[in-house]
This record gives C-alpha cells, sequence and structure tokens, in this order.
C-alpha cells in the first residue's frame, strides 16, 4: 500500500460513485414519492446494460449514442410496470407489497434474460472502456471519466427538472407531503407514474457504465440492489442530496477498504458501515426523523 | 389543593419554528383545567412533551412531584398519565375489547406479559365495565375499525380510563362530534372528575370548556398568557387580542 | 367436546405423521421434509413479522447460524455420524436466538419501512462473513459427518424432526397469539405510537418477537445441515429463502396462524414440482415470479382470508336465496 494506490482508489470511487449515486438518486425518488421500495432497480440496471450490448454487438451502435433508445425504452418499461402493477398496489401495508411486487418483476425479468442472453458473463466494449488516460502518474480509464461526465450531466438535468419547472414543483410537493400535494390540487397519481419512469430510465445509463465496467449477468441485480438500498437507507429514505453523498462515499469507502485490506473486505465494509451509521442516527445522514405524532 | 401535573418553563423548536417558548402550567388535583388557543399556539406540542412522545429542548415537567421531563410515553403512562389524541388513535385491526386489554395493565414487566393470557377474570370485566360506561360494551367484539367516528373517540377515551390514570389529557374531545354526543362526553367527564379523576382538556369549543372547567389557561405563540377561572378568562383583554389580533397567529401551522 | 375447527388440525397432523409411512419413494419424502422446515420458518416467522408488521427480510440469518452451528458443533465436538446428530438441533435454534439478540437491537431500532432494508443489509454482513472467514470454509462450505443409514429409512428421522419444528413452531405461535405479549405485538402493528402511550414498553416487546421468532428458523437451518451433510454459504444464507418465507406467510395470510402454514405447504411443494418439471432453471423464474405476482396483486391479505370471505360471500348468497324463497311463499 502506498500513497499513490489510496489516491487512485479514491479517484475512482469518486467517478464510479457518481454512477452509483445515479442509480440510487431514482431509487429514492421512487421511494419518496409514492412509498415504493422497487426492488426490481438491480434488474432494471442489468436490463439497460443488455439493451446498450444487443444494440452494440448486434447493430454496432456505439453505447453513449444508444443511450438515446435506451433511456426512454426503459422510462416506458417503468411506465408500463408502475401503471400494469403498482398502482393496483393499496392498503396498510403498501410498501412491503411493492418489495414484494417489485421481487416478483425482477424475478420474471431475471428468467427472460437469461433466456435471452444465457447466464454466461458479458461485457460492454468499445474504445474507450480499454484506454486509459494519464493524470498526475495515475491512470484513468477514459470509461470512468465518461461515466462520471454522464452521471454529472444526468444528475444536472434530473435537477433543473426538479428545482426549474412546473412538474418539478410538484414531485417536491408530493416527496414533503402526498395528502397536501393532492389537497392543492397536484396530480399525484401522474406524478407517481412520471417518477417511476424516471427513476427507472437512469438505470438505462447507470446499466450501461456498470456494463463497461464489470462484467456482468442477469444474476449480478442481487450485488447492485443490496448496494443501492444500503445506500439509499444511508442518504436517508426519500432524501436525494442524501442519495448523492451516501452514494459516492460508500463506493470510495469500498475501494479505500479493498486497496488497504484487500477485495474480499470491500463488500463486508458496505454494509457494516450502514449498521454502525443507523447505531447512532436511525433516520440515515440525511433523512427527517420519524415523526413520531398523528 | 395540591398540584399533580406541573410543567416548568418548557420550550421546543421544529427546525426554525419555536413551537414552545417557556411555556408553564399546572393541573391542580382533583379539577379539569382548559386549555385553549388559536390554531398553532403549540397546545398539542405540549401535550406532547408531557407525555413523553416529544422531549423539550429545555424546561420541566413533574408529576405528583417526580420530574418525568425525559420519561417515554409508557413510561410517563405508566405513572398514572392518560392522553387521548386529536386525530382519534386506535387499533383498528383488534376488537373493541382487545384493544381495552391492550391497556389494562399499565405498569408490568415485559416478560410478564410472556408467561400470562391476554386478560385475567377482573381485567375482563373491568374492560366490559368501562365500555359500558361510555356506553358501547355491545360493540366489544366487533373489530375496532368498523365503529363510527364518535364511537372511536368513545372508545380511545375508555382504554385510557381502564387503566385508572389519575390525570387524563383530551385533545378535542368535542371536536367533530354531534351535540348529543357532545353533552354526553360533558357528563362523563363531570362524573369521573366527581370520582377523583383530574382532567387537563385542549378544545376550541369555548361553551364546552367553560361550562366545564374549573381553571383555564390560555396559549398564545408557544408560551401561556394567562391563567385563571372562566369567567376571569372570559373578561381578560389579552385573551381577545390573542385570539382576534395578532394576525401572523395564523399563518404559524401546528407541527402535528 | 371437540370443536369442527379442532378436528380438522388433528386430522392434518394424522395425514402429515403417516405420510412417510405410506410414500416411501424419497424423492417425495425428500419434498415433505423441505416443505415441513418451509412450514415450521414461515410460522415462526410469522409469529414476529406477521403479528407485529416488522418484515423481516434476513430470515436467512437465522436459517444460516442454526445451520453453521451445527457444522461448526459437529466439527469440534467430534461428534459421530450418528443419531446423536440430532440432539444438536435445539442448540441450533438457540444460536440463532443469542445472534438474533444484537441484530435486533441494531435493526429494530428504525421504523418498519426501513427496518425491512436494513435485515436485507444485515443479511449480507452475514452471507459476505461467511465467505470470506476462513473458519467457516469460505466459499466451499462445511461437510457434517455422514449419516451411515439405509436409503429406504434414511428420510424417515429427519422427516420427523421437521414435523416436530412445524409442531413446536404452530404452538408456540398459537401461545403468543393467545397472551398478552401477543397482543401487544398485534397493537405495535396497528399503530405503534398509541401502543407506547398505553404502556406498552414497544421495544423490548418488538425485541423479545424477534429474538423468538429466530428459534425455530434456527432449528430449520440446522436441520437442514445435517439432512444435506454439506452446507454452502450462498445456499444457507440465500436471499431467495428470506423472500420465499415472506411469500408463503403473505400467501396464506400475514398475522394468521394457518397463513403460513398453508403457504409455506402449497408454495413450496409447488416450487420443488415446478424444479423437477421445468428443468430450465430460468423459465422455473418466470413462471414462479408470475404466479407471485398475481397472488400478492389479486389476494393480498392471502389465500385464508380469501377463501374465508369467499365462503362468507356464498353463505350469505344462501341466506339471501332463502330469503327469496320465504318472500314468495308467504
Amino acid at each position: 500500500m502506498n500513497g499513490t494506490a489510496v489516491l487512485h482508489s479514491i479517484i475512482d470511487g469518486v467517478l464510479t460513485g457518481s454512477v452509483y449515486a445515479l442509480m440510487a438518486t431514482g431509487l429514492t425518488l421512487i421511494f419518496g414519492v409514492m412509498n415504493i421500495i422497487n426492488v426490481a432497480q438491480g434488474i432494471f440496471v442489468i436490463l439497460g446494460a443488455y439493451l446498450s450490448y444487443a444494440l452494440s454487438v448486434h447493430l454496432g451502435i456505439d453505447l453513449f449514442v444508444g443511450l438515446a433508445i435506451t433511456i426512454p425504452t426503459l422510462f416506458v418499461v417503468g411506465i408500463v410496470v408502475e401503471r400494469v402493477f403498482l398502482s393496483r398496489i393499496k392498503g396498510p401495508e403498501r410498501v412491503v407489497m411493492s418489495i414484494l411486487v417489485t421481487y416478483a418483476i425482477s424475478l420474471v425479468i431475471e428468467g427472460v434474460l437469461n433466456i435471452v442472453f444465457s447466464a454466461n458473463y458479458v461485457e460492454l466494449h468499445a474504445w474507450y472502456v480499454n484506454r486509459s488516460v494519464r493524470v498526475f502518474g495515475i491512470y484513468l480509464p477514459y470509461i470512468y471519466l465518461l461515466g462520471f461526465a454522464l452521471a454529472v450531466v444526468l444528475l444536472g438535468a434530473l435537477y433543473i427538472m426538479l428545482y426549474r419547472t412546473r412538474f418539478g414543483a410538484s414531485v417536491r410537493a408530493s416527496l414533503s407531503d402526498q395528502t397536501s400535494a393532492a389537497l392543492v390540487g397536484i396530480n399525484v397519481r401522474r406524478v407517481s407514474t412520471v417518477c417511476f419512469g424516471l427513476g427507472v430510465a437512469v438505470t438505462a445509463a447507470g446499466g450501461m457504465i456498470y456494463g463497461a465496467t464489470n462484467a456482468f449477468n442477469a444474476s449480478s441485480s442481487y450485488d447492485l440492489i443490496s448496494r443501492l438500498l444500503v445506500i439509499i437507507v444511508l442518504g436517508g429514505m426519500g432524501s436525494i442530496g442524501g442519495a448523492l453523498v451516501a452514494g459516492i462515499m460508500m463506493i470510495t469507502i469500498e475501494d479505500l477498504v479493498s486497496v488497504v485490506w484487500g477485495p474480499v473486505w470491500s463488500n463486508l465494509a458496505f454494509f457494516l458501515i450502514l449498521v454502525a451509521v443507523l447505531s447512532l442516527r436511525p433516520q440515515g445522514l440525511f433523512g427527517k426523523p420519524s415523526v413520531r405524532v398523528a | 389543593m395540591t398540584t399533580l401535573l406541573s410543567v416548568d418553563r418548557v420550550s421546543k423548536a421544529f427546525g426554525g419554528l419555536q413551537a414552545l417558548d417557556e411555556c408553564s402550567l399546572s393541573v391542580e388535583k382533583g379539577s379539569i383545567t382548559g386549555l385553549i388557543g388559536p390554531n398553532g399556539s403549540g397546545k398539542t406540542t405540549l401535550f406532547n412533551v408531557i407525555t413523553g412522545y416529544e422531549k423539550p429542548d429545555s424546561g420541566s415537567v413533574s408529576f405528583e412531584g417526580a420530574e418525568i421531563t425525559r420519561a417515554g410515553p409508557s413510561k410517563v403512562f405508566a405513572l398514572g398519565v392518560g392522553r387521548t389524541f386529536q386525530i382519534t388513535r386506535i387499533f383498528a385491526r383488534l376488537t373493541v375489547l382487545e384493544n381495552m386489554l391492550v391497556a389494562t395493565q399499565r405498569d408490568e414487566g415485559w416478560l410478564r406479559g410472556l408467561t400470562r393470557s391476554k386478560s385475567s377474570k377482573s381485567e375482563l370485566v373491568s374492560a366490559m365495565e368501562w365500555l359500558d360506561f361510555v356506553g358501547i360494551g355491545r360493540l366489544a367484539s366487533q373489530p375496532a375499525g368498523s365503529l363510527s367516528f364518535g364511537q372511536r373517540k368513545l372508545l380511545e377515551l375508555a382504554y385510557v380510563l381502564v387503566a385508572d390514570p389519575d390525570v387524563i389529557l383530551l385533545d378535542e374531545p368535542a371536536g367533530g362530534v354531534n351535540l348529543t354526543l357532545i353533552n354526553e362526553i360533558a357528563d362523563k367527564i363531570q362524573s369521573l372528575n366527581k370520582s377523583g379523576k383530574s382532567f387537563l382538556i385542549v378544545e376550541h369549543n369555548m361553551e364546552f370548556v367553560m361550562n366545564l372547567c374549573d381553571r383555564v389557561t390560555v396559549m398564545h405563540q408557544g408560551t401561556d398568557l394567562v391563567s385563571g377561572t372562566p369567567s376571569e378568562i372570559r373578561n381578560d383583554p389579552l385573551v381577545l387580542d390573542a385570539y382576534l389580533g395578532g394576525g401572523d397567529v395564523y399563518e404559524t401551522e401546528e407541527s402535528s | 367436546m371437540l370443536k369442527a375447527r379442532n378436528v380438522w388440525w388433528i386430522l392434518a397432523l394424522v395425514a402429515l405423521v403417516l405420510f412417510p409411512l405410506i410414500e416411501t419413494n424419497p424423492t417425495y419424502t425428500t419434498i415433505g421434509i423441505f416443505t415441513l422446515i418451509f412450514m415450521g420458518c414461515a410460522t415462526s416467522w410469522n409469529m414476529f413479522s406477521g403479528y407485529s408488521g416488522y418484515i423481516n427480510l434476513g430470515s436467512a440469518v437465522s436459517y444460516g447460524v442454526g445451520a453453521y452451528t451445527m457444522a461448526l458443533l459437529a466439527d469440534h465436538l467430534h461428534v459421530p455420524g450418528n443419531g446423536d446428530l440430532f440432539w444438536l438441533i435445539p442448540v441450533g435454534g438457540l444460536a440463532a436466538m443469542i445472534v438474533a439478540v444484537p441484530v435486533g437491537l441494531v435493526a429494530l431500532r428504525v421504523r418498519r419501512h426501513t427496518f425491512v432494508v436494513i435485515t436485507i443489509a444485515i443479511f449480507f454482513v452475514f452471507q459476505l462473513s461467511a465467505i470470506n472467514f476462513s473458519f467457516t470454509g469460505g466459499t466451499s462450505g462445511l461437510q457434517l459427518p455422514l449419516i451411515p443409514w439405509l436409503e429406504t429409512n434414511y428420510n424417515k428421522p429427519f422427516y420427523y424432526s421437521a414435523l416436530a419444528i412445524t409442531v413446536f413452531a404452530a404452538l408456540l405461535s398459537v401461545a403468543v397469539r393467545r397472551s398478552r405479549f401477543g397482543l401487544q405485538l398485534l397493537a405495535i402493528r396497528d399503530d405503534e405510537d398509541r401502543a407506547a402511550g398505553l404502556g406498552v414498553k414497544v421495544f423490548a416487546v418488538k425485541l423479545a418477537g424477534f429474538t423468538m421468532s429466530a428459534f425455530a428458523v434456527g432449528m430449520g437451518g440446522a436441520l437442514y445441515a445435517v439432512f444435506l451433510g454439506q452446507i454452502y454459504p450462498q445456499f444457507v444464507f440465500d436471499p431467495i429463502f428470506d423472500i420465499s418465507i415472506a411469500l408463503m406467510s403473505i400467501f396464506g395470510g400475514l398475522g394468521t396462524l394457518t397463513g403460513p402454514l398453508l403457504g409455506a405447504l402449497v408454495l413450496e411443494s409447488t416450487q420443488q414440482y415446478l424444479t423437477i418439471r421445468f428443468s430450465n432453471g430460468s423459465l422455473y423464474l418466470i413462471v414462479f415470479g408470475a404466479l407471485f405476482l398475481v397472488i400478492v396483486l389479486f389476494m393480498p391479505q392471502g389465500i385464508v382470508v380469501y377463501l374465508s370471505d369467499w365462503r362468507s360471500r356464498r353463505a350469505a348468497r344462501r341466506v339471501e336465496g332463502a330469503r327469496v324463497v320465504v318472500g314468495e311463499a308467504s
């Protein structure tokens, strides 16, 4: 272990962490607006990755150009899933039911992906995937930098959408209190559907970067969803800022642990940090404390 | 008269909002004390602080001379402070009788609960007595979720009573119920008071408060403005000012 | 006098006792063993999660701890490969309970939505630990002493042990439901803050329920380990186990006694059947997932409630019909 390796892992962590932050933002947005924990987020990421894979292998479309197809596709998938399945969930156990429904959806998608693409691991290829640029004596793969840039652009777009548009105001109102939002005339149903679509659409971008930096198959979704859940809980469920900070922080720490103690410990550190943080702050880093009365 | 419950200069802020600001209050043993004030003056927050749902930033709460400022809800209840909520809260998927049994043993070790059945004979009898007292005994085996709004209010009163608390905090007992029921509730409170129970009542229905209470405290912007007998309060210029003047009052929302 | 409902329980128990005596094909008795293990685990899970509404999606932690305790004990105590191993099964359950205390202390500090996610995270801590540490044998797992019994009778002791665990879990579940403690768990499910305001020591009650429910699940894991003679971290700490247990209880009826028993009976045997029928694992995932979706969306209260509603609707129709007849006659 030396200083350069540590610095390297921090930079890597921030670059890849931003992509996780993007995917987690989608997840936390869905929870905040709809009270739904979308455990299918992991398989949607993999679905996005496979779509990019199919476009690049069969049609020769560049990974980034392909996003113009995959992002809208997953947006539509999200809308359909919300309309057909999630809008039917009602009653006092809504959150739990949402976990089960989205888990069932992810099982079906996993089965379909296994049949279409087989269970063999694949990777996305492009000229920028295997080349690096040297900055201050550190080699940085182009794909990390491009992924970071993509995450920043999309998060920026999401920010503008949320804070500079009329629709964004409705979303933020629904995030803080659905009942009040409905009372002031916001169509919470439509906001929910669109938010689910958006939350799923970002996985297309996340999936493409994930597929370009990791070999994956359909079961990689378990690893992904467990990380994403940890990130949103740590950031405070429903807090978008929290998801951003927690995403970058967790992946950076994971990379650091991997360099300092070895890769087998990095996964464990990831979950242990969550347990430690929640013992001290049950509402997560940026979450509102749970309202106790009425 | 001795002081049963006393609140001493309690403050509580939520973010930038000062919900309680050096608020003091006392409930004498055997009295019915009214607590009135405009919306957002901090009445429900004060209830939450007294009953252990919120911890105050400063100040203290004591009950029968012992400090209970930092005690949690179950501890405060065990000591003998019962409470109803503004928005009635019952256990919707339990039967009416089971609702009563949740509260029957207010101070029991949790381990004891493992080894005993849901209810002893005497507990069942007293649960039924209180249900009959409020007039919903015939609904004992119904799921509580099927009760009407008024019946829920009565059930909530009954299951607070079954544990035999010394003081009962009622948050808008007359809110949203019809006139017949309001009178019925007032009668129940009076007869309970005669048998020795003390009350602290938050209510917007002035007639209800003025007829029922021995003393009234008026809250305004998180603090106690004046305290006195109903007739003193009625003629106090400060009270009129708090209700009619000070336009900013209505802009601060109650945090509940 | 026996009530009609009790007669059904006794008949069901007799059928379960007789099953391996009549059906001796090991393929089917093996399905029976797994089904019973799941029935016991789901019932025990439901005793906490169903009653309190705190959905634990990390129950495989208890299952895995039970299994590993078994394997490690057998190894360290040099237990010979004979019936002695069975006496260690309750120790597996106890170990699961001991582990559940610190887990509960962390996980139960938060409200139910976050609780679900934290149990998943804690589950992964255990799975990854089992994979990473050397005393657990890493990815190659651990072996238990082989039991040299004849193949024809091999399954029977396991079957009856699984049945005993299930009966134990069911009796405990009934006892809890009838106790004040059970009533407090149900009150927590409906309105935790209100329960606290009526003197219920909510944290202690939740922790006690969480810990108790780990016992039978741990024994299930321990039995699994003895039965297969070999455990792997990814199979005893299995995310599918977490979700299956929850699904079975919800399918049958969350918070009811019959729900998890019936849910596990139907789903585990179907699952085993589908695995045999669709040797293609992916097709199996699709069928299982689709089935699961239909159940959750159309029978969200579970089949027990669904069927009893259906029966009372039918009875209501019959009464209605009778009234029409009476009306015509008069």
